[in-house]
């Protein structure tokens, strides 16, 4: 049996979602074009992932095989609209620019994953560190990227100008590949060779 | 009884189904008005900042009722109508261009060959803002605009003087073009290349042109051509058509035609 510790903590360098098992890169394509969106996105995962592993462990004794996935996507489904809800009515600006990438929390595979691979065979307890645990894993890689994309793409962190762009006068002349998806491609490829290089032993078997 | 007879499942189901439901009706319930006050002060804060009005440390709400006048217009007639008399939906605070465009009674198809701005439909009625000075004039209009960018419809405001000839601002408040690219429609130092640039010739006519590339500052059409956004042609494109849709004859025309005529001292 995994410690607590461990649950929580090995989903960021060890076991991540994205950089190791390849899980969930599509939100991650889509809303780190700016740290700002990056951060609200995670904390949604979080949110979501922490109550569904949490509410799908609470039941996992009552729930019939034939029905599992069905009742893992009820649960998850709630919990998207709930948090597409919140953020609508407390973050409206930021709301506008995530758009329908709220609401696709629903596919991303790693919820559904950590369900069905984690929340089914362990207590309730145990499924939410682990949703707290791999929701974490997700910011980590989402905050490196969106970090990156808006840094060379706008010259910006959050908002505020790190870089002066030269149509406002400054001399960085902004990278608009890191505006679009694809950059978020090469920043996660670059992300899983370092965390490979550091820690071998995740390399597959050729 | 094991977790995977039929009276089980279905009861499993039905539980799972009924708590997700209160919850999800729960969270939209409360959270809607909310929501709804989210969205007309987006709003409203848009058609201040189109009408370049400054709301910084200052109730948006509060401004507005001071200064804007919604008014419905009719665009076929160019004329202000009465909302009362047509449909609730026509009233400036609940007019919303994407409900009215979807109202057969309310809305008009667009030929293709007109449809430059990319939208099929329109109102056949629009709110306009005017804004006021502090005697009752109008000092603004503020106009919708809407079409189609390269992702997405653009929605936004360009506000005019009162002459209707100079333009005075512009902004969109919804749009998913590209971020950095296409959606630098938001950027505020374009916005701001917009401000007093001759939006109509001698003969009424709207001659804005977004260009690909740069404005050349010694050409004599400088005064009425904008800097084209880089690495997003067809979104400046978009901007371009629904801008000359919108102004033209086909939308705003006949009411700008009407001000005209009437001269500066219709309000008074």
């Amino acid at each position: 049996m995994k410690k607590y510790k461990e649950i929580l903590l090995d989903p960021i360098f060890n076991e991540n979602p994205i950089a190791l098992q390849i899980l969930g890169i599509c939100s991650a394509l889509a809303v780190t074009a700016k740290l700002e969106t990056s951060i609200v996105m995670s904390l949604a995962v979080i949110f979501v992932l922490t109550l569904s592993n949490f509410s799908v462990s609470l039941i996992r004794k009552h729930i019939p095989g034939s029905i599992r996935i069905l009742v893992e996507m009820t649960i998850i489904a709630s919990l998207v609209i709930i948090a597409d809800q919140i953020i609508k009515a407390f973050l409206y600006d930021i709301s506008k620019q995530l758009s329908v990438y709220v609401g696709l929390i629903i596919t991303n595979c790693i919820i559904m994953g950590r369900a069905e691979a984690f929340a089914l065979q362990n207590s309730p307890g145990r499924s939410a560190l682990d949703g707290i645990g791999n929701g974490l894993g997700y910011t980590f890689v989402l905050l490196f990227v969106g970090f990156f994309r808006e840094l060379f793409g706008s010259g910006k962190l959050l908002g505020f100008t790190v870089f002066p762009l030269n149509t406002e006068g400054g001399w960085y002349n902004p990278n608009g590949l890191f505006l679009l998806s694809p950059s978020a491609f090469i920043l996660i490829g670059l992300l899983i060779w370092a965390i490979r290089t550091w820690k071998p032993e995740q390399v597959e078997e050729a | 009884m094991s977790s995977d007879s039929t009276k089980k499942t279905i009861q499993v189901a039905l539980g799972v189904c009924l708590v997700c439901s209160i919850l999800v009706s729960t969270a939209a319930v409360s959270l809607s008005s909310r929501q709804a006050e989210n969205k007309q002060l987006d709003k409203i804060k848009n058609i201040l900042v189109a009408g370049g009005i400054d709301f910084t440390d200052k109730n948006p709400q509060q401004i507005y009722e001071d200064k804007i006048k919604p008014v419905t217009v009719e665009l076929k007639s160019g004329k202000i109508i009465n909302p009362e008399e047509k449909s609730s939906l026509l009233q400036p605070k609940n007019f919303e261009i994407k409900k009215v465009s979807n109202i057969p009674d309310l809305s008009t198809g667009i030929p293709a060959s007109e449809d430059i701005a990319g939208i099929k439909r329109k109102p056949t009625h629009m709110v306009i803002y005017e804004v006021m000075d502090s005697e009752g004039n109008v000092d603004k209009y503020i106009f919708p605009v809407h079409g189609k960018g390269l992702w997405s419809t653009l929605y936004g405001f360009i506000s005019l003087d009162n002459q209707l000839k100079t333009v005075e601002g512009i902004t969109f408040y919804e749009h998913g073009e590209t971020p950095g690219l296409g959606g630098e429609v938001d950027n505020p130092s374009w916005k701001n290349s917009w401000k007093g640039k001759k939006a109509f010739n001698e003969d009424g006519e709207y001659i804005i042109d977004v260009l690909k590339g740069k404005v050349d500052p010694s050409s004599p059409k400088s005064n009425h051509q904008i800097d084209g956004l880089s690495g997003s042609t067809l979104t400046t494109r978009g901007v371009d058509n629904l801008l000359k849709y919108w102004l033209g004859e086909n939308g705003y025309g006949e009411f700008i035609e009407n001000v005209r005529e009437e001269g500066s001292d219709e309000e008074i």
